[in-house]
């Protein structure tokens, strides 16, 4: 393989890796939050028992986000070397400023909150989640921010005597419209997958472990199961915003999600749609005029096909293959929408079966066991529609892919790092969800038979 | 003008992230050697538990920072040394995993094997980030396009090897400075012993590597710093036989400050110097953003870097009290509370 492919398998795999942390941390910090504040409010004990418990949780899922993500802040230069020369004018300022303002924001408070149990005040206890909490949100806006510039370069010109992108309006790239819908639906499915995580766990707990006091995981499974609906209902706001967003903007990505070949009024969805090798449909299921009404919010809308694409671009920016892969993009964007909606029903089926103190059936451990893992195969599959979409350009309609690669790194050491981080990911996962299967089948020590319970040292100490 | 406020903005970054990361740093190679029982090790382990991320955190300012300010730099740099920095992120990587996990289960197998994970995700990036800073001051091979054209044994030349060993003694040495002034007892007794010995090996390490570096290069406000950085190193070590600890402790991190800056002022006006051709190297101004973007990263730096030394000074200041193993639970009652 040339060292083009090795890095962008490196790439996928390192940041789907990060991913899969990323929403339950998003989601999972401003929960366990809420836990901590009904503690506070009420000084009810069952609320800081779920504070430690979810607690514990989100810090074993915290450590993977962080080392997952310093890889992420490196590997631009390492295996994208010249995209980070051509980009580093408007890319470089908000990753920076996700450092400066968010990381060091959510690690310094997060450590307080861990340790500071019997050393500060329980105000400024609580506090120190909530900080880090809007560490988590702002790195999210900001690192989306630089995502959606190259989606949509917005605010800069391009230089073509330095050979790069030059920044002229920050602002205009911190308010870029595609972060603009992507943050709230980012977050949205965020808390679709902590919703899921907390959700399933608690039904777990009620099912598997009688010998529990109740009380707390009908909460959470309530708290859970809210998060889910609600992120769920935005997700698909959100959702259908940036659809016709992308229907403007990167009208080849939407052309290739539905395999339109030629520019369609009232154009049809298919739910499911089987190619020859040569890109024939064999077999398609379609709603009609759904896409238009996607698309444009009118049945009669025009949405534009991949051909007729296709011939505009090549006049544009030269000969040339602009469209993506289109069973990957059609794939990911109809199973990311399919996991999410199974997830939800799935979230209304248990507060149905747990309505007026009722429980589910003991059959019911497997779908609580599988329901975390919905959303998060729909964010995965969601950043790989949004990045696979814009191929073969890396920044769209500035700079190609296969330009963006580093000239001075081989096949043998991308390949070399490539087979590492996999393996070391791999290794990794076995042993997150070894410890979090552990944390979560086993005993909740009753903190509170003491007189005062913060005043023991830090749970989370290491 | 602004090229140069960034170029000091990025020495303040490494500074940041070698006076903090290097103690952590320093103490996780010490664990293994110094830490002779579980109590002992946890005690050691907890006395960086709540700051030890933020530490790390400064690396991934420098890095952005290096990308905002000279996206040439930052590509060069990276892509250049490409398979040392695969290291040091491998070594991160397990070394951040292993101050999360390693108290999760109650085995001592388990832990053994983490605290090696310690060791040597600390040993590796301490000594080399001092390879890759020797090898940026000194020069590699860089062709007209900015294209770092050697590999992984370029770097490990006999002046680079020399700037690793600088660094992992120096933050040995200051690694055993925190602990000896964040624990009790035989813990603290052993770190002071060891600050000693350490100490010697990092000042014979450091003044041939520092007159090394001026021999290939005067710059007399860069040699007159590096005096400097020798001086508070000697210090430091006076301080630590006088048992002043928190003496010792600021010695041995302005040595590792001015000795960064000794590199810095070595370095002006380049930043990466071309030992093919001095034509080809990246410099300043050539490296470095539009005006626009440094202006705006200026005003968010200046804002927020002030903030940022308060909020993380505040932590040093909850966290102050000094840790005994004494006082530590045993590991596998605590293990067993949790599980
Ligand atoms: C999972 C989350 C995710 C996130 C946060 C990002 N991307 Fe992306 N990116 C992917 C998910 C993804 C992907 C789905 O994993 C792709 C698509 C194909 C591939 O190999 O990886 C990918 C590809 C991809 C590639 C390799 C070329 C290719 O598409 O094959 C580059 C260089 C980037 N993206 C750049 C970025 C940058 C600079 C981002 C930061 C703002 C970014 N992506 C955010
Ligand atoms: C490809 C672009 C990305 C880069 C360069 C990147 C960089 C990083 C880095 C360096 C960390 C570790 C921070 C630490 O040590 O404390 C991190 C963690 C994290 N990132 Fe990413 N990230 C990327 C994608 C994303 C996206 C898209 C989001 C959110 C929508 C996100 C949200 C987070 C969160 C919540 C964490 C959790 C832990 C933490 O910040 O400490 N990241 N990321
Ligand atoms: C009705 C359901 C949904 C619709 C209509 C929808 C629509 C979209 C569209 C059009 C994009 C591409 C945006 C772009 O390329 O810029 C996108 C991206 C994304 N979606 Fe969804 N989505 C839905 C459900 C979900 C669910 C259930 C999740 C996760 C739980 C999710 C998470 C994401 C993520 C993480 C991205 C990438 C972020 C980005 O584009 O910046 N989506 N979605």
């Amino acid at each position: 393989m040339s060292p083009l492919d090795l890095a962008r398998w490196q790439f996928g795999i390192t940041t789907v890796y990060h991913f899969l942390f990323v929403p339950l941390t998003i989601s999972l910090v401003f929960i366990v939050a809420g836990f901590q504040t009904a503690w506070y409010r009420t000084d009810n004990p069952k609320y800081l028992k779920l504070t430690r418990f979810y607690g514990e949780l989100f810090l074993i899922n915290f450590a993977m986000g962080v080392v997952t993500g310093i890889v992420q802040e490196f590997q631009f230069g390492m295996n994208w070397s010249d995209y980070s020369r051509f980009v580093g004018d408007i890319f470089g300022a908000p990753l920076a400023i996700e450092g400066l303002l968010a990381f060091f924001l959510e690690s310094t408070f997060l450590g307080i909150w861990i340790f500071g149990w019997d050393k500060l005040p329980k105000r400024v206890h609580l506090a120190s989640i909530w900080i880090t909490a809007i560490g988590t949100a702002l790195s999210a806006f900001v690192i989306l921010a630089a995502n959606a510039w190259m989606q949509q370069p917005v605010g800069s010109v391009v230089n073509t005597a330095a050979g790069r992108a030059e920044l002229k309006d920050f602002f205009a790239v911190l308010t870029n419209p595609t972060v603009m819908w992507a943050f709230p639906h980012v977050i949205a499915g965020a808390f679709m997958t902590g919703g899921a995580f907390v959700l399933g766990v608690a039904v777990w707990r009620l099912l598997r472990r009688a010998t529990d006091d109740p009380a707390p995981f009908r909460i959470a499974a309530k708290v859970g199961a809210t998060a889910l609906l609600v992120g769920g209902l935005f997700v698909l706001v959100t959702g259908d915003q940036l659809a016709k967003h992308i229907a403007t903007d990167q009208p080849m990505k939407l052309a290739a999600a539905e395999n339109l070949r030629t520019t369609e009024k009232s154009a049809p969805f298919s739910l499911f749609t089987l190619w020859d090798p040569s890109g024939n449909e064999i077999v398609s299921i379609q709603v009609p005029d759904m896409l238009s009404m996607l698309a444009t919010n009118n049945v009669d809308g025009t949405v534009q096909g991949i051909d007729n694409l296709q011939v505009q671009y090549a006049a544009q920016y030269g000969p040339g293959d602009y469209s993506p892969s289109v069973p990957v993009t059609f794939w990911s964007f109809r199973l990311m929408i399919g996991a999410g909606f199974l997830a939800a029903l799935a979230g209304l089926w248990f507060l149905w079966r747990m309505r007026k103190g009722g429980l589910p059936g003991r059959g019911a451990v497997a779908t609580a066991l599988v329901l975390p893992l919905l959303p998060l195969a729909a964010n995965s599959l969601a950043w790989i529609f949004t990045e696979m979409g814009r191929q073969p350009w890396i920044v769209q309609g500035q700079l190609l892919t296969s330009n963006a690669v580093s000239p001075s790194v081989g096949s043998l050491e991308v390949a070399i790092t490539l087979v590492g981080f996999t393996l070391l990911y791999g290794g990794l996962a076995a042993i997150e969800v070894g410890l979090l299967a552990k944390r979560i089948r086993g005993e909740i020590v009753d903190e509170t038979s003491g007189a005062d319970s913060t005043a023991q040292p830090s749970p989370f100490a290491y | 003008m602004l090229h140069d406020i960034w170029f000091l903005l990025i020495a303040v970054l490494w500074i940041g992230y070698f006076v903090l990361e290097g103690f952590d740093f320093g103490l996780g190679v010490l664990l293994p050697f110094l830490g002779r029982n579980d109590s002992e090790r946890r005690a050691l382990i907890n006395a960086i538990g709540p700051v030890w991320d933020g530490n790390e955190v400064w690396v991934l300012v420098a890095g952005g920072a290096t990308f905002a300010a000279f996206p040439e730099w930052y590509a060069t740099l990276f892509s250049g040394f490409y398979m040392a920095l695969f290291l040091i992120l491998v070594a991160l990587i397990i070394r951040g995993v292993a101050f999360e996990y390693r108290g999760k289960r109650d085995s001592a197998r388990w832990r053994a094997g983490w605290d090696w994970a310690i060791f040597f995700g600390s040993a590796v990036p301490a000594l080399l980030w001092g390879v890759a800073f020797a090898n940026i001051v000194a020069g590699v091979p860089i062709d007209q396009k900015h294209e770092f054209t050697g590999n992984l044994f370029t770097l490990l030349n006999p002046y680079g090897l020399l700037g690793g060993v600088v660094t992992l003694s120096l933050f040995i040495t200051h690694g055993a400075g925190y602990i000896a002034l964040k624990t009790e007892g035989e813990l603290r007794a052993r770190a002071n012993r060891l600050l000693v010995l350490a100490g010697l090996v990092t000042a014979v390490a450091a003044v041939v590597f520092l007159g090394w570096t001026e021999a290939a290069k005067f710059v007399p406000g860069s040699a007159v710093v590096a005096v400097l950085a020798a001086v508070a190193l000697v210090g430091a070590l006076a301080a630590n036989v006088l048992r002043r600890e928190g003496w010792a402790f600021i010695g041995t991190a302005l040595t590792i400050g001015l000795a960064v800056v000794a590199l810095f002022l070595n370095l002006y006006p380049n930043v990466m110097p071309s030992s093919t051709d001095p034509a080809f190297s990246l410099t300043i101004s050539n490296a470095s953003s539009t005006d626009y973007t440094l202006t705006i990263m200026t005003v968010v730096a200046v804002i927020f870097t002030p903030l940022v030394l308060l909020y993380q000074g505040w932590t040093y200041w909850i966290f102050r009290k000094r840790i005994s193993a004494d006082r530590i639970p045993d590991v596998s009652e605590a293990a067993r509370a949790s599980s």
